[in-house]
């Protein structure tokens, strides 16, 4: 109990700015008289939640799966190629160069073409969220491993280390702060995916409920779902932090005291 | 009885194509080269013609000025750099990969921030598929021995530099190597810790009695630890003198003070005004 009392007295400053928010959104709305269908008061965007919460519930949970379904194969895909590409001078030189290519291509556009291939369900939406999420997990992996020392690769090899535990005793720990910030993009960028999916077909999920919402004028449906959105990609977030907080804490970046976890300004 | 015949031909033929020399020295350079291409496409030769023989259980001090070639000879008979020319011969193998029973330690304590103190240490079981359990003993008895006993679960980011290096050589000597390179390990350290780790790396080595190559850029620390001071020089990396070192062991830090560790130090000073290298002499 007092953990949770503690949590929101260290939130305090961002509680009493969201809590502000709310009151002077509210009030202006009553004061201008702003049709709900424009934009509706808090009040109505929690009536509108309540009413429906098994409804929101479902549709959430639709989009968060197919979210981590596509961010879990990005993860997959880009910690692979990104390790062959570092092995292999040909690897680089094709794959790379082909992703590279496709990340200018403007992804969402590519949508259409995987509904096309695979349906209108979960299958499509988790390609696309993949497809997106998985640029800047490759490139952090890319990163990573080749950021490893010189010296400690020499140190690896004169201990008479096999190539297979240089990577998995010495580079690939060595990558992983790197690669954990490339999941923390990539997560928000499934979400992304996932949406452009539902908007672009099929009959489930939250973007499939602000398409409907949007042709009925039912816009506090649109902000339910939209505030919905916030709240999953803040808790996928969340996840990722903590499990950087597990993997990594002897990084430089999670140490905390001296050094890097200081604020550069105090404000 | 043809059979026979021909069985006495071959078997004597054979035997003399098995070379078995009859003593060799534990690492033989024989005309070393190593060669860089510059930018221009010229050569640049960061060792030329290097000979040196190196003895069974002797400390080796291999002294030199920044850029003279001393840690690309000690790479090279690390297996961690491959030879221009000439021969290399560890054990009367040529160095083709990191040679078996060898370890190294660097400039930089080059440990791993994801593992503990003891776990660094038992990599080097891990690398060559040993089990580390039964390894542990032997880590905690070595942590012990270079007053870290204390520190085996701390993480390297919580040591001082000393001990970080420390921890490096307990890692080199864990698997317990006939051969151990040391490139400058004690380059980055205070002048105090320099002086202890000098003493403890002493008595390590009389304890143990495996052969040490020691790079090194300090004239009274080469002398300090080398049964033989090899003198290197620059443009081209070549050897320039051998001195042997006839001080008693174990050497005491106070020997530095002494009039014969002084004639040492002072005739390698002029070694190096010979060479060009110490203008001020």
């Amino acid at each position: 109990m007092s953990a949770v009392v503690n949590y929101f007295l260290r939130r305090k400053s961002f509680i009493a700015m969201l809590v502000l928010t709310a009151l002077v959104w509210h009030f202006s709305v009553k004061a201008f008289e702003i049709r709900s269908f424009l934009l509706p008061s808090p009040a109505a965007i929690i009536n509108e939640f309540f009413a429906y919460p098994k409804f929101y519930l479902m549709e959430s949970l639709y989009t968060l799966w197919t979210t981590f379904a596509g961010f879990l194969a990005a993860v997959v895909v880009g910690v692979v190629c990104g390790v062959g590409i570092v092995y292999s001078k040909f690897l680089e030189e094709t794959v790379y160069t082909f992703l590279v290519g496709l990340n200018s291509v403007p992804k969402v556009a590519l949508a259409p073409l995987f509904v096309i291939w695979m349906g209108t369900g979960a299958e499509s939406k988790i390609a696309i969220g993949m497809m997106i999420a998985v640029f800047p997990i490759l490139i952090a992996t890319v990163m990573g491993l080749k950021s490893i020392d010189p010296e400690m690769l020499n140190m690896a090899r004169a201990a008479h280390a096999s190539k297979i535990d240089t990577l998995w005793k010495v580079r690939m720990p060595n990558a992983l702060p790197n690669i954990l910030s490339g999941m923390k993009v990539a997560v928000s960028f499934a979400l992304v995916g996932a949406i452009v999916g539902e908007f672009v077909a099929g009959d489930t999920g939250l973007g499939h409920v602000i398409l409907v919402a949007q042709g009925a004028f039912d816009t506090p449906r649109v902000f339910v779902s939209l505030i919905l959105l916030g709240v999953l990609g803040t808790v996928l977030f969340a996840v990722i932090e903590l499990l950087e907080k597990i993997l990594v804490s002897w990084h430089v970046s999670q140490r905390g005291g001296d050094g890097a976890a200081q604020p550069i300004v105090h404000i | 009885m043809l059979m026979s015949t021909i069985e006495a031909q071959i078997a004597p033929t054979a035997k003399a194509a098995k070379p078995t020399p009859v003593t060799h020295d534990y690492v033989n350079v024989a005309g070393v080269d190593k060669i860089y291409p510059s930018k221009k496409g010229e050569k640049v030769y960061a060792l030329r013609d290097v000979n040196l023989k190196i003895r069974k259980g002797e400390f080796l001090s291999i002294l030199g000025p920044s850029g003279c070639g001393k840690s690309t000879l000690l790479k090279c008979i690390a297996g961690l750099e491959t030879i221009s020319g000439g021969s290399l011969l560890v054990r009367g193998q040529p160095v083709i990969e990191p040679p078996p029973k060898m370890g190294v330690v660097f400039q930089r304590d080059l440990l791993l921030d994801w593992r503990t103190v003891l776990d660094n240490i038992l990599i080097a079981a891990e690398f060559l598929r040993l089990d580390p359990q039964s390894y542990r003993e032997r880590a905690l008895q070595l942590l012990e021995k270079f007053d870290l006993g204390a520190f085996a679960g701390r993480f390297p980011w919580q040591l001082s530099g000393g001990q970080r290096q420390r921890v490096s050589i307990c890692r080199a000597l864990l698997v317990d190597p006939d051969l151990l390179l040391m490139d400058e390990p004690f380059g980055a350290l205070d002048a105090m810790t320099r002086d202890e780790l000098n003493f403890e790396l002493q008595r390590t080595w009389l304890e143990t009695g495996k052969t040490v190559v020691f790079i090194t850029h300090s004239i009274t620390e080469a002398v300090y630890l080398g049964d033989r001071v090899v003198v290197m020089s620059r443009n081209p990396g070549r050897i320039a003198h051998t001195l042997d070192i006839d001080l008693g062991r174990p050497r005491g830090l106070d020997i530095r003070e002494t009039p014969k560790f002084g004639a040492y130090t002072a005739e390698i000073r002029a070694i190096f005004a010979g060479l060009g290298i110490f203008k001020g002499v």
